[in-house]
């Protein structure tokens, strides 16, 4: 694929304010969160609140009796409606209501509809179910041994994903998926080791906290068609996963999102939109359901992993052999757990150039609540036991861990473990940013007594998931002003500024011109979701070749009517010029055409990158990812020996970006994702007690604030432009977020020899790691 | 008026108004469903994160947690009631000019407890700030940006 790029860019690489920014600052912005649609019933949803359980009954008498309240649903009443009432984009395995069972406390068992939020409310807590419990299994490894609790009694794969079709109907298991990577021969590679390395690192299982909390509504005019309003990532993709749930064609389901308050993963493929669906449907009621910060915890969360890494190294620092085996903590029900296995779990082996590989990772079913996506799709769990490795091997060899890192880093050119050949991954240049913005090489204080200092370095590798499909619509009214009409959503991460850019760019138009159109299945066109920093670069591509359709029309145009060929006409600001000193204005053309200011010019693009689908036995391909993503971080910081408590004093961050579309926006996107991660490195932990959330409350769980920012942030963009990508974009809204837990850790260890193998470093778990290390152990509580 | 609802009158964004409130009913319900302000939002529920921060008698306060009756007799500011038409108060600008904010689901929320900050300490220093806004959550985490807003209108 090759394109055309203008040597001199106007529209791309200028640091366009948000084209919403008056909106947000004035908090006229639209969320669907605010709205209200007439005769609307509010739902509260009744959940479980035990792990694994039988349902006995549902006596919701007291429910139906209050003044107020509506409605009762449950799930037989949905399967009145529906015969097989299941979704889920990997596996139809979630219920839009407990059937015959419940596998984790959170999980909906019935809602209570009713006029005025509180009386819903009211009559849910009045809703008893019986339960008759069952033995839950909560450990990602434990539920993979002989006799554990089976979650599901048989594997319900989707027919989206071929290579999960194996898996239908098979039970007696509680893992939902295995993948694999085989590359070299990883018995022979440890044979020429020196030194070999095993360890294993855990991650907890966190929850994304979007500040404007899941929300969806559904409505329906003749109960032969919904309009679903809802706070989603992916309108597509809940449009195909309702239509076939209910049997109906997509046209007759219709999915809009606004702007979101936040994403991060949580609000992608299908949460709470069945429900409410079928709630419309049920009572023909408009139905909203939104949740609380508290609900949220128990709807969607970051897997918590086990990884298990064994590593063969030289005398010389060079790494010949890498075995690793991931548990991926999915909780009860599959979500997109299954991809981040597959398509994180490839690359565990990390940056490195490694003879010798065996991956294997494994999904698998607990009776915790679900997990699915979260800003970095599985790559931050893998980068903390990669990175935290490389340190324990570099220090153990007496290799500084910036020389041992670049020393094995895969460069352009190598062979990936996948088999495919690397191309356009800066990933010893993340490296060396990062080395170079902390100073890496010049001495630092490093405290005495008890607060001690330390400095940390890591760099994680992403593979844009892949294939995956973007369409776009520019439209060009009569009056020479342009409409973009994509189905990506913006939830805070700049999209609708950026595809403006790229569409300005080929238009030659300004991008403050241009007016965005937010996803409306009615309306825009197919996108498969926002999601896996996949925006810039798919539908990135799909506008500008919509933008490059249209623009060619009206080149057409100006040629018929100024009699030169399109060719040598150029577009700039709306006017079409010949090399002899004609021109004629968008509008112009238009009326030429029609006689009068009327019509449209509607250019199309659609866009699928090439792939090759990996070997289901050794996940190899020859093209496994359309581009590499690489995100790196370096740390300086405090740690209160009496206290374990640590303080980042210095965070910078760098990233493979191919080109910035927005430079400052793309800056943010990194340095923001950072910051973000500091709380699953730091203090964000989902505390468990038979299952039930202990902590699920901003108050107990926290998030970072103001007072957990380092003072000094650094970020630096590593520009190299993607031959195939718009413009050379590439996508970068996690790579800030893969690395800077490991670099902690190993700056934990940099300031006090010691190492923690499980995050978030918690300062009771570093005060244990430090008193454990002086021989005066903290007793256990 | 239905069993328990009260009328309550008060002062909104320097204009007079009244509403009719249920006793369970917060500040910030009665905002959106009577007046359409939709800039104070409920995200947490329970006063931690800020984003429905309006001011209430001059303070700052989490309208999640303020009953709506209690707002009788009482002078209320939204973020809807900082502009003046088209033109921007200082603070929006600011965030707009520093790009102090991402899905600005927590924005107004920023911007109404900066305004009481600055009436209070025209000069704050970094820490000042930082402890200042720490009861105001961002997820996206436009901390850095949000500093340099405030910073940039301090008075020097």
């Amino acid at each position: 694929m090759t394109q055309t790029v203008k040597p001199a860019l106007r529209e791309v690489s200028r640091s366009v304010p948000r084209l919403e920014g008056v909106q947000k600052v004035t908090g006229a912005v639209e969320y669907i969160h605010h709205l209200r649609l007439p005769g609307m019933l509010y739902g509260k949803i009744v959940r479980s609140t035990v792990a694994h359980a039988v349902i006995v009954s549902i006596d919701s008498s007291a429910a139906r009796d209050l003044p107020g309240v509506h409605a009762v649903v449950t799930g037989a009443d949905v399967l009145k409606l529906v015969p097989s009432p299941y979704y889920g984009p990997a596996f139809h395995d979630q219920p839009v209501l407990a059937l015959g069972k419940v596998h984790h406390v959170g999980e909906p068992v019935a809602v209570v509809l009713a006029r005025d939020p509180h009386v819903a409310d009211e009559g849910a807590d009045l809703v008893v179910v019986e339960y008759d419990e069952l033995p839950p299994v909560f450990d990602e490894v434990e539920a993979t041994l002989p006799g554990a609790p089976i979650v599901h009694a048989e594997l319900r794969p989707a027919g989206t994903f071929a290579d999960l079709k194996h898996l239908k109907g098979k039970t007696n298991t509680n893992i939902a998926l295995e993948a694999q990577v085989r590359h070299g021969d990883v018995a022979a590679g440890f044979a020429l080791a020196d030194h070999v390395f095993e360890d294993t690192f855990k991650s907890g299982q966190v929850m994304h906290a979007t500040l404007e909390p899941m929300v969806s509504l559904a409505e329906t005019r003749t109960g032969k068609e919904l309009t679903i309003h809802t706070a989603s990532q992916s309108p597509s993709f809940v449009r195909m996963e309702v239509a076939r749930m209910l049997g109906w064609p997509e046209n007759k389901v219709r999915v809009r999102a606004a702007f979101l308050g936040g994403g991060f993963g949580a609000k992608l493929y299908i949460k709470l939109e069945a429900l409410v669906a079928v709630l419309a449907l049920i009572v023909r009621r408009p139905v909203r359901i939104g949740l609380t910060m508290e609900e949220q915890f128990y709807t969607i969360t970051k897997h918590g992993t086990t990884v298990r890494m064994k590593t063969g190294v030289t005398n010389d620092g060079t790494i010949v052999a890498r075995e690793v085996r991931t548990w991926w903590n999915g909780g009860a029900f599959a979500d997109v757990g299954p991809r981040v296995t597959q398509k994180s779990g490839f690359t565990a082996a990390g940056p490195y150039d490694i003879a010798h590989v065996a991956l294997d990772s494994c999904a698998v079913y607990t009776n915790l609540p679900p997990a699915g996506a979260f800003r970095g799709f599985g790559i931050p769990q893998l980068v903390w036991a990669y990175e935290s490795q490389a340190d324990i091997i570099a220090r153990r060899l007496g290799l500084d861990p910036v020389a041992f890192r670049l020393k094995n880093v895969l460069r352009d050119g190598d062979e990936h473990a996948t088999g495919t050949i690397m191309s356009n991954a800066g990933v010893a240049a993340c490296v060396e940013s990062v080395a170079r913005q902390i100073g890496w090489e010049q001495p630092f204080d490093r405290g005495t007594g008890v607060l001690r200092r330390g400095r940390g370095i890591a760099v994680g590798i992403k593979a844009s998931i892949s294939p995956t499909t973007s369409v776009a619509l520019v439209t060009v009214a009569a009056d020479g002003s342009c409409t973009l009409a994509i189905s990506t959503v913006d939830m805070g991460q700049g999209s609708d500024t950026a595809m403006a850019q790229v569409a300005a760019e080929t238009l030659g138009l300004r991008t403050e011109s241009i007016t965005v159109v937010h996803s409306d299945t009615d309306t825009t066109p197919y996108d498969m979701a926002t999601l896996g920093s996949r925006s810039t670069y798919h539908m990135g591509h799909a506008v500008r070749l919509a933008a490059d359709d249209a623009r060619n029309q009206l080149l057409a145009l100006a040629a018929t009517y100024l009699g030169v060929p399109a060719a040598t006409c150029g577009c700039e600001d709306g006017v079409i010029s010949t090399g002899d000193g004609r021109s004629m204005t968008f509008r112009e053309l238009f009326v030429a055409r029609s006689g009068m200011q009327s019509g449209n010019v509607v250019g199309s693009g659609s866009f699928e990158p090439p792939y090759a689908k990996p070997d289901l036995a050794t996940g190899q391909s020859k093209d496994v990812t359309p581009f590499w993503m690489i995100g790196a971080t370096a740390v300086e910081i405090t740690v209160d020996t009496e206290t374990g408590r640590i303080t980042v004093e210095r965070m910078v961050t760098a990233g493979d970006v191919g080109r910035a579309i927005n430079p400052a926006i793309v800056e943010r996107q990194l340095s923001s994702a950072a910051i973000m991660a500091l709380g699953s490195s730091l203090s964000e932990l989902m505390v468990f007690e038979h299952g039930q959330v202990v902590n699920a409350s901003l108050a107990d769980y926290k998030i970072p604030s103001f007072l957990d920012i380092p003072p000094e942030i650094g970020v630096e963009l590593i520009e190299d432009p993607h031959p195939n990508a718009p413009y050379g974009a590439k996508g970068v809204g996690e790579s800030g977020a893969f690395a800077p837990a490991p670099a902690i850790a190993n700056a934990l260890e940099d300031a006090t020899g010691v190492r923690v193998r499980e995050m978030p470093l918690l300062p009771e778990r570093v005060l244990r790691a430090i008193r454990a290390a002086a021989g005066t152990p903290l007793e256990d509580v | 008026m239905a069993a328990g609802r009260t009328t309550i009158r008060f002062t909104l964004n320097g204009r007079p108004a009244s509403a009719d409130v249920a006793p369970d009913e917060n500040l910030i319900e009665v905002l959106q469903r009577d007046f359409a302000l939709h800039g104070a939002r409920v995200s947490c529920g329970q006063g931690l994160c800020g984003c429905c921060t309006v001011a209430v008698d001059g303070v700052a306060t989490s309208g999640c947690l303020f009953l709506a009756r209690f707002a009788d007799g009482a002078t209320i500011e939204t973020i809807e009631g900082l502009a003046d038409g088209d033109a921007l108060d200082p603070i929006q600008t600011a965030f707009l000019e520093n790009a102090a904010f991402q899905c600005g689901f927590c924005t107004p929320g920023f911007i109404m407890m900066t305004r009481e900050l600055l009436d209070r300490i025209p000069d704050p220093s970094d820490d000042e700030i930082r402890h200042y806004l720490s009861g105001n959550l961002c997820r996206c985490a436009a901390y850095p940006e949000i500093i340099r807003a405030v910073r940039s209108l301090a008075r020097a």
